[in-house]
């Protein structure tokens, strides 16, 4: 007989359903008067520093169907490379930002839509620098392990070029998957979980 | 979103590798909505950066009176939901053993006929005027939760021509870090839909499944009011920064 490592299993994963709006975002899902808001639908308020931007896009399924039934959660350090998290220990984070949102994909459309501020650079495990990144959590019907992928800008060439992440990536032409393409202060960032243009998503 | 954690120092170690032998694959024909909707690409592996291992916090002082029960949260004052009133308590751990402090727990569920307050659910039972579906509670500095609710009925799904769901409460949780996030549904001892239901069977190993099973306590049981179930719920562990490789050059 050996010792054992007594380690616990993570509780395994099961999908959200269709109906995962009714208990991550009930306002949204008609159900009113539960919580006064839904959570994480304010990322910003009037103090937040940083640039302002929209984060959009759409999910497409298999068939280039939007998913209509999704739900989406970013998270992001703030202007100065700072998330608002207890385990992070180079510094405090801009009080007026969250860095957390979380919304929908709209019922009809399929998009979904964050109001948030463009983010700082972080340090890689190595001390190099990130390229300015959005970390992207999807959950839906039909998914049985929410999918983490990560949104780079579009408007970050040189950053982009040396981000070590998207350098891991071996076939070159999966890379654009992450970049999100910029209009004015909005970035669409769409994903798509099958086909040629199959986003690229982490085992993280 | 800014109060502490109580009386812990925060940890940076990255969080062990998922088991994917573990957790149902993307892919499982089974349950039919999978099809399209898992990618078909190997993931690749990322070792958590400061991306991974960072989380929002969530105060207990954004938790309404009856935010944790759901017997009474989308009532008229002086009713309350029909149903088997029960309590769903337990801890949320972490692979380590370690109780999991401040962790955000949300819940949902259909009524005791096993129908959803959503507009896209058309099955014929009746919706309950006094039951919403949704609740939320944050654990204490053990991990410990509790919430209150009715026991929810199982339902028929669109899956294959008579498939019904097991009885089943949907669970979303927050740990420390956002690489930690995770999604599953909890099951009652003794339904039988459980090892007939195609999302269930998505999960590979058993003993998995058997993870996801709450047991009657009768102990925790509150006599002429509510039977009790017990949930634990176990998020990734976290490695010791002392050995590990670090993440920038301090
Ligand atoms: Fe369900």
């Amino acid at each position: 007989m050996t010792q054992s490592l007594s380690h616990l299993k993570e509780s395994a994963s099961q999908t959200a359903g269709p109906y995962v709006h009714i208990g991550l975002t009930p306002n949204f899902a008609d159900i009113k008067g539960v919580y006064p808001a839904d959570l994480g639908t304010a990322m910003v308020d009037e103090k937040t520093k940083g640039e302002r931007i929209t984060v959009t896009g759409r999910i497409f399924d298999g068939s280039g169907t939007p998913i209509r039934d999704a739900l989406v959660e970013i998270w992001q350090a703030d202007a100065a490379g700072l998330y608002n998290s207890p385990s992070e220990t180079r510094g405090s984070a801009d009080l007026h930002f969250t860095g957390w949102g979380r919304a929908p994909t709209d019922m009809e459309t399929g998009y979904y839509r964050f109001e948030t501020i463009k983010p700082g650079r972080v340090p890689f495990r190595d001390g190099r620098l990130m390229a300015p990144h959005v970390t992207f959590w999807i959950a839906a019907r039909g998914i049985n392990l929410a999918l983490s992928t990560r949104m780079y800008f579009g408007d970050e060439e040189k950053a982009n070029a040396e981000d070590p992440v998207l350098a891991r990536i071996e076939h070159r032409n999966r890379v654009p998957s992450l970049i999100a393409t910029r209009e004015g202060s909005t970035f669409t960032f769409d994903i798509y979980l099958q086909g040629d243009k199959e986003t690229v998503f982490f085992d993280i | 979103m800014t109060d502490r954690r109580p009386n812990r120092a925060p940890e940076t170690g990255s969080f062990f590798q998922r088991d994917p032998l573990w957790h149902p694959p993307a892919f499982a024909p089974g349950y039919k909505s999978t099809v399209l909707r898992s990618p078909r690409k190997a993931p690749i592996s990322l070792d958590n950066t400061i991306s991974e291992i960072t989380g929002p916090v969530f105060g207990h002082s954004m938790l309404g009176d009856l935010d944790d029960d759901m017997i009474h949260n989308f009532a008229k004052p002086g009713e309350s939901a029909i149903g088997p009133r029960i309590i769903v308590y337990g801890r949320v751990l972490d692979e380590r053993g370690k109780g999991v402090a401040g962790a955000l727990v949300e819940v949902w569920q259909a009524n005791a006929g096993g129908r959803y307050r959503h507009k896209r659910d058309g099955y014929l039972a009746a919706l309950d005027p006094n039951f919403g579906g949704c609740g939320r509670t944050i654990t204490d500095e053990d991990g410990n939760y509790a919430f209150r609710t009715i026991q929810p009925g199982a339902y028929p799904w669109p899956n294959g021509p008579n498939e019904w769901r097991p009885q089943h409460i949907h669970f979303s949780i927050f740990g420390h870090g956002f690489a930690q996030r995770l999604i599953t549904q909890m099951y009652f001892e003794g339904d039988p839909l459980i090892w007939k239901c195609p999302i269930v069977r998505t999960i590979p190993d058993k003993a998995a499944i058997d993870g996801l099973i709450a047991l009657l306590d009768m102990n925790a049981t509150i006599p002429m009011d509510a039977r009790a179930y017990k949930f634990d719920i176990v998020l990734r562990g976290r490695r010791s920064t002392m050995f590990e490789n670090r993440l920038e050059g301090n």
